[in-house]
């Protein structure tokens, strides 16, 4: 059906009778897939200026086209035709070593993931318990800094009149930073009305964990029905051109982001080695009963970590929407990789989630050498299980001996 | 003219209590009780089992053209082997780490199943269909609805509905005498004290080894039954919210009760047919703008339900409807 390479990251916008229904990038199959509720005869709009370098169309004049759905046909289609200028195979930017390409690919996901993955490492550490709502506080994050930057009224319609930042949105940086605020006030209303009344009332970590899954859901479907089931991009910073840095491409937003990324990661490293607050952190993951009777305000610390670590997460929420799409579900495609990566680099160390994690981000770019993309993810996880099995307190794990 | 409305909504919801639905979910449930109400081994990938037993069903009949029974033979085998597969490397482990592995084991498989890369044997996303041929054609009941009052099943519908719940039956009875043995005294005292046990001299690891497989293939059965009353087989199906509406059906009726998968099916189909039925009136009723209630929004509105009821029910009735809070201490094993 698609002769030649198919072309990730182009933009596109959707309109019925000239309503706008959604908008989005193409994923690694050169493929926007976008879920409509109405049948009808869809305008498809191609961003020409978000193909890559040497990409354009073939007819350069054809930026529509148009899907149609109705009542026997349920999927409509319209396929741009692209070609390369100079003729080489351009979707390919890696220049004869896709593998490099792939490695730093993987790395920028594990540093993504790994925002999150810290959060949930230390909240395991100081409390015990498996959270697995963490990667809808990521996709929490993730919405709010859309929410922001749009304008609040993407949530609550009734606002579409109302001033800044409710009826039109602030810039992506700014709502960036009230994403990491939304993402500290939520670790800090799940702890407070959630998980520290559970704990008092000594409910144990095993139910607590079926309670976390209950919440993902239930957080899940909550934000569907906030910002509806299609995948959105933020306002600034979409399409950005590649640029070239010795054996790899990456767009700056990317690049950027994991500047961000590795101050904010190397901040955290100094708070829990220098500070009191640090080292009464470990302290409690360490021993927590010690700790206590040393003097230590457990649960001040413990509402610290969730604090933290759902800002955290919001913030890598907001990275990992920047480079690829805002999107309801995507916490769940998020969830098993971090605890992949988890898991990886021993539960409850800060540094073990970061090494966890880029292994797990690379481990599934390059994967995608061999195996079918489909599957990465599959392959990521089946590496979990086999490390388990050889070494299952991690990379950087303490052994512990358990039954 | 209200009156028949309702009258709509309730007929749907025993429609759904004791139809298909409830039949798999309830099996599954038994499944699930084994693992985590008797033996208090956390498997979050109940539906990895569904998916390889529905899988085996599907692909037996058209690819290997086997009997049906054997094809059924087949389902079992492939989700005893998934129990393998999954108990050895994290039996052993904390018992989080068996909830990690589950769950993403019940994402691998859908995975694979969908993969165009075995798509010759699996149908990749569109899984298999055209194998329910042999059901239809001899199951006792040939027209093409029938009703009882207020219900209404088709015709497949009805030959899930009866076998379903003689097996739901059979397999009551089954947990019954084998909780009662010794056998089962063995693997509830794995719950409440693995070190306990092993101080008896009991080989824990392989109790619960033998647990996670009877739990599992009990799932495989609920995955066939599923796929019979579908008519395909579709990876997409399979996904992890099926597991986690099990596990709210379970703690509904209560962990560790033989009836309690049953009651708990039953219920919460019914309860949830009721409450989406009550909002679909007042989204007809244009009562509230659209953009605060759409159809869409009542789909999802059962999962949003089963994630505050499964929250709840841990936070204030862990023991469910039936069950003991002593036998649910869950607590750290």
């Amino acid at each position: 059906m698609v002769k030649g390479k198919p072309v990730p990251d182009v933009a596109f916008s959707v309109e019925l009778d000239g309503v706008p229904i959604g908008e989005g990038v193409t994923d690694a199959d050169g493929i926007f897939f976008l879920p409509v509720d109405d049948f009808g005869d869809y305008t498809i709009t191609i961003s020409p200026d978000t193909l890559p370098e040497n990409i354009t169309l073939k007819d350069p004049t054809r930026t529509q086209g148009t899907a149609t759905v109705e009542e026997n046909r349920t999927t409509g289609r319209a396929i741009f035709a692209v070609e390369s200028r100079s003729g080489l195979a351009a979707a390919d930017s890696s220049k004869g070593f896709p593998i490099i390409q792939r490695i730093f690919d993987g790395a920028k996901f594990g540093i993504f993931l790994a925002m999150g993955a810290i959060g949930l490492s230390i909240i395991f550490g100081t409390t015990g318990l498996t959270n697995f709502a963490h990667a809808e506080i990521i996709v929490f994050g993730m919405m709010s800094a859309y929410a922001f930057n749009v304008g609040l009224f993407v949530i609550f319609p009734f606002m579409s009149t109302w001033g800044t930042p409710f009826g039109s949105g602030v810039t992506l940086v700014l709502a960036a930073l009230l994403a990491i605020v939304m993402g500290g006030l939520l670790g800090l209303v799940l702890d407070k009305f959630l998980f520290a009344p559970m704990r008092r009332l000594g409910i144990g970590l095993i139910s607590q964990m079926i309670v976390t899954i209950g919440l993902s859901i239930a957080m899940r479907y909550l934000i569907k029905f906030a910002i509806g089931d299609s995948p959105y991009v933020y306002r600034q910073y979409v399409g950005q051109k590649n640029i070239d840095l010795w054996l790899v491409s990456v767009p700056m937003k990317d690049l950027v982001s994991i500047v961000i990324c590795v101050a904010v990661l190397a901040a955290v490293g100094l708070m829990i080695q220098r500070t009191r607050m640090g080292k009464a952190m470990r302290a409690v993951a360490d021993n927590r009963d010690l700790a206590e009777s040393s003097g230590i305000d457990v649960e001040r610390v413990i509402r610290l970590v969730w604090i933290s670590g759902a800002a955290l997460a919001a913030l890598g929420g907001v990275m990992l929407g920047l480079s690829d799409q805002v999107y309801w579900l995507a916490g769940f495609r998020y969830l098993l990789p971090i605890f992949a990566g988890v898991t990886l680099g021993g539960l409850g160390t800060a540094y073990g989630a970061l090494v966890g994690c880029l292994i797990v981000g690379i481990g599934i770019q390059v994967s995608t050498l061999v195996i079918a993309p489909e599957l990465k993810n599959g392959a990521a996880l089946l590496v979990m299980i086999v490390v388990l099995m050889v070494r299952p307190q991690g990379i950087l794990g303490k052994a512990q001996r358990i039954g | 003219m209200f009156s028949t409305v309702l009258a709509g909504v309730w007929g749907d919801a025993l429609t759904q209590a004791f139809g298909p639905l409830a039949v798999y979910y309830a099996i599954a449930a038994i499944g699930l009780n084994i693992h985590f109400g008797y033996t208090g081994l956390l498997n979050f990938g109940q539906v990895g089992f569904m998916l390889v037993g529905a899988y085996g069903l599907g692909f037996g009949i058209t690819t290997w053209d086997l009997p049906w029974f054997m094809a059924i033979g087949l389902g079992l085998l492939l989700a005893a082997v998934l129990g393998v597969i999954l108990g050895l490397p994290t039996l052993r482990l904390r018992a989080d780490y068996l909830a990690i592995v589950t769950i993403a084991s019940s994402e691998i498989v859908r995975l694979l199943g969908r993969s165009n890369v075995f798509k010759d044997y699996t149908g990749g996303a569109e899984g298999l269909s055209g194998w329910s041929g042999w059901f239809q054609d001899h199951t006792p009941w040939q027209n093409t609805f029938y009703s009882f009052g207020p219900i209404t099943y088709t015709k497949m519908q009805v030959f899930v509905v009866v076998f379903g719940w003689l097996t739901v039956a059979l397999l009551v009875l089954m947990v019954h005498l084998l909780m009662r043995s010794p056998w089962g005294r063995v693997l509830k005292a794995i719950r409440e004290d693995e070190d306990a046990a092993r101080a008896l001299g009991k080989n824990a690891y392989s109790y619960k080894m033998q647990a996670l497989l009877l739990g599992g293939v009990i799932g495989g059965i609920a995955g066939m039954f599923a796929a019979v009353s579908n008519g395909t087989v579709q990876p997409d199906f399979y996904v992890p919210n099926v597991t986690f509406f099990t596990w709210t059906i379970l703690i509904l009726g209560g962990a560790a009760r033989v009836f309690s998968p049953v009651v708990g099916a039953i219920l919460f189909w019914f309860m949830l047919t009721i409450a989406e039925g009550l909002l679909r009136i007042v989204e007809e009723s244009d009562a509230l703008p659209k953009s605060l209630l759409s159809p869409t929004d009542i789909g999802d509105f059962r999962y949003m339900l089963m994630g505050a009821s499964l929250m709840l029910l841990l936070i204030f009735r862990p023991q469910g409807i039936f069950g003991d809070r002593a036998e649910m201490a869950l607590d750290d094993h």
